[in-house]
């Protein structure tokens, strides 16, 4: 059985990661698209720990016979990883933009012809 | 009095086949509306076809979104000093023949922001697949609710805007299934919203941005931002200035 000291404890933690992401997105520091796998972590997490026969009920599905909480950092860290691998992909998308930026921006400064060089004054070219 | 300036804002993304036919409408219907078509990314001759219809083209160098372009179209409004905003999608489904009944109330000064609504009379025949239906009518609820105020249809994208508006939208809009969270940012701002009962068409071509699969996602995307959104500080001060 799980100690009921863990189950508080973690629920605390839950609620206060639930808290923090809706103040997130209410200061608009955090995108509802990137918040909802947070709050998704949030509420499982929140429902594990305080519906205490659940996890004991999963841990003996998955096999976990002595420490039922083990279950609770599993599927945490199962959590952490799919919002990390989702950032990965993120990460990926805005740096192909950012390239297509730069040419874009390269190509207008081109094509306006100011580039850097005439708009600092190439010594030698003037006088 | 003069005319104000008006601008239409047409967001097209591959729509190569209907949107000229929606310029040629548009300017066929009142000739003084100048029209600026925001290319989201397309992979057709959308941006092309439109130049050649006698729009202004704003080409985003990749897909924003619906809601990155139509406000990308409503900064390019800002910035040319237009008073009037419609916008209007580029596939044709939004009918410059009711262009009237949008800026009626916006000349009257009955409101900062009118929206062409499906629903609003009953008398539409357009019948969208349930689970869209659904989604429709949870809409229309939850926004009725949070801003005290009977909206029928949330989705709509035929919407006019005065002055107000347009510095609203410029300066802050929603990502994607904008319509929702922007009725509700409306209210906040206190700018005046009136819905007026228009008929759409089916759209020519292209197909919606939205797809059944993702609608979920959405649905839960669009509550968690509406609900946030209730506690969210102004975007911009609109009280001071051009009322």
């Amino acid at each position: 059985m799980t100690p009921l000291r863990i189950s508080i404890v973690a629920s605390i933690a839950s609620i206060l990661l639930i808290l923090v992401v809706l103040e997130l997105i209410r200061s608009r520091r955090l995108r509802e698209r990137y918040a909802l796998l947070w709050l998704l972590t949030g509420v499982v997490l929140l429902v594990l720990s305080a519906w205490r026969d659940g996890l004991n009920t999963i841990a003996g599905w998955v096999g976990v016979t002595g420490y039922p909480p083990a279950v609770l950092f599993a599927v945490a860290t199962l959590f952490i990883l799919v919002v990390l691998l989702h950032y990965s992909t993120v990460i990926s998308k805005l740096s192909d933009q950012s390239t297509i930026l730069a040419q874009r921006l390269a190509l207008l400064e081109q094509a306006s012809k100011k580039s850097p060089r005439e708009e600092i004054g190439t010594p030698g070219t003037e006088g | 009095m003069a005319e104000p300036r008006r601008i239409a804002i047409v967001p097209a993304r591959n729509e190569a086949g209907a949107i000229a036919g929606v310029i040629a409408e548009l300017r066929a219907f009142d000739p003084g509306v100048d029209v600026v078509v925001v290319d989201d990314g397309s992979t057709d001759r959308t941006a092309e076809l439109a130049a050649a219809a006698g729009a202004a083209v704003v080409r985003l160098p990749f897909n924003l979104g619906i809601g990155g372009a139509v406000q990308t179209g409503f900064k390019y409004a800002l910035e040319h000093g237009y008073e009037v905003a419609v916008r209007l999608d580029g596939d044709g489904q939004h009918d410059p023949q009711e262009l009237p009944k949008l800026l009626g109330p916006l000349a009257a000064g009955e409101a900062d922001i009118v929206v062409g609504s499906r629903f609003a009379d009953g008398s539409s025949t357009y019948r969208p697949p349930f689970a869209r239906r659904a989604g429709i009518a949870w809409f229309a609820r939850l926004v009725s609710l949070l801003t005290r105020q009977r909206v029928t249809d949330t989705t709509s994208g035929f919407q006019a805007v005065n002055r107000l508006g347009i510095r609203l939208f410029a300066a802050d809009y929603p990502h994607d299934y904008p319509e929702v969270e922007a009725t509700v940012m409306v209210f906040k701002h206190r700018l005046r919203l009136k819905e007026v009962a228009v008929q759409m068409r089916e759209r020519e071509h292209g197909t919606s941005h939205i797809t059944a699969l993702r609608s979920l996602y959405y649905a839960v995307k669009v509550t968690l931002a509406l609900l946030v959104g209730v506690f969210r500080r102004k975007a911009v001060p609109l009280e001071e200035g051009e009322a």
